[in-house]
């Protein structure tokens, strides 16, 4: 199954392939994201960590980090530094997996969200 | 309401995706209920899209931009509808694999001239038990059909709101989404028995 997230494989990361291997370039190489998926609307938080002095952020998740003082989806954080949505999601996992930003809410697959809320967001569509 | 985003952030963040065939009007409908916001992916193209798209000579040619739909409601307390459609070709099915999990639900945008271009859409949505809506979009020149036809003709179980709409218009815009969460919430009461 093909998904934003598949790992594009070697053969992509070609010089011949000019300019349409340089979201990889910003992801060191790397399009795998490890651990779950993240969904698009998970919101992410900055840990307020300092950088440890051996971690080298790339320009991007500098950018990232900033915007993540407070929270920020990951389609947000997309449009925002104008990248595509897989490298992205690249990006947010290394930030993750050095405990710089969080996950403050997975927006839980299938979970059904509760209908006191969903009559709410009615109301202030009806009130647009 | 305004389109301003608050400066706390989103806090609880619902995802409606909007489906339906080539030219069917989900860009339409998504600019004029939301935000409409910039937002691209990559396609890796794989051999068949490829035999599709004339690339030879260019080999390398692997991945390919695309642009997405993405529109944005920002309510009160941090409340924030995320709408998402993407392209209507079968080729970009892919992107509906990671749009659609934990989705609120979807909006099946159907144009009468041409009700196929929606089976697919309808199809995926069933299997996964997403609760969706079809919105008719009532274009100029095309013949118009009652409801109860066009339901028939597009086989949904009667729960299934089937309503026309405008994408153009914001008001019925709404209401098509209005109508779609009327039925998640349904859709999320178990049935008694
Ligand atoms: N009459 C009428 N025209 C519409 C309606 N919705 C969209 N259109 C027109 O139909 C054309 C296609 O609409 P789009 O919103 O671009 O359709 P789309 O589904 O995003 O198309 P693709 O992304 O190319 O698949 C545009 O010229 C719209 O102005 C509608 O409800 N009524
Ligand atoms: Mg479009």
């Amino acid at each position: 199954m093909q998904s934003w997230t598949d790992p594009p494989g070697e053969r992509w990361i070609d010089e011949a392939a000019g300019p349409l291997v340089r979201p990889y370039a910003l992801t060191g190489g790397r399009a795998r994201p490890r651990g779950e998926p993240l969904d698009i609307v998970a919101i992410l938080i900055g840990s307020g960590r300092p950088v440890p002095g051996h971690v080298r952020l790339t320009r991007e998740q500098q950018r990232l980090l900033a915007l993540c003082r407070r929270p920020y989806t990951v389609a947000d954080l997309a449009s925002e530094l104008d990248l595509p949505l897989g490298v992205v999601v690249v990006l947010v996992d290394e930030l993750l997996e050095q405990g710089l930003i969080e996950v403050a809410r997975p927006a839980a697959p299938a979970a059904r969200p509760d209908p006191r809320l969903l009559r709410r967001v009615i109301d202030e569509l009806r009130a647009l | 309401m305004s389109f301003a985003r608050s400066d706390d952030g989103p806090r609880i963040a619902l995802k409606i995706l909007v489906a339906g065939g080539f030219g069917v009007g989900k860009t339409t409908l998504v600019g004029s209920v939301s935000e409409i916001r910039p937002l691209r992916t990559e396609e890796f193209l794989t051999d068949a899209s490829v035999g599709v798209d004339d690339t030879r000579g260019v080999e390398a040619k692997t991945t390919t931009t695309v642009a997405m739909d993405f529109g944005r409601i920002t309510m009160r307390d941090g409340v924030v509808l995320y709408l998402f459609g993407t392209p209507g070709q079968d080729r970009f099915w892919f992107m509906w694999n990671e749009l659609a999990r934990g989705a609120l639900g979807a909006v099946v945008l159907a144009d009468t001239r041409r009700l196929t271009a929606s089976f697919a859409s309808i199809d995926y949505f069933e299997q996964r038990d997403i609760p969706f809506v079809v919105a008719v979009n009532c274009f100029e020149g095309a013949h118009r059909y009652s409801l109860e036809e066009i339901r028939d003709a597009l086989d949904v179980d009667p729960q299934v709101p089937v309503v026309t709409c405008d994408a153009r218009d914001r008001e019925s815009a709404k209401h098509v989404l209005i109508s779609l969460i009327e039925h998640a919430v349904q859709h999320s009461v178990p049935a008694p028995g």
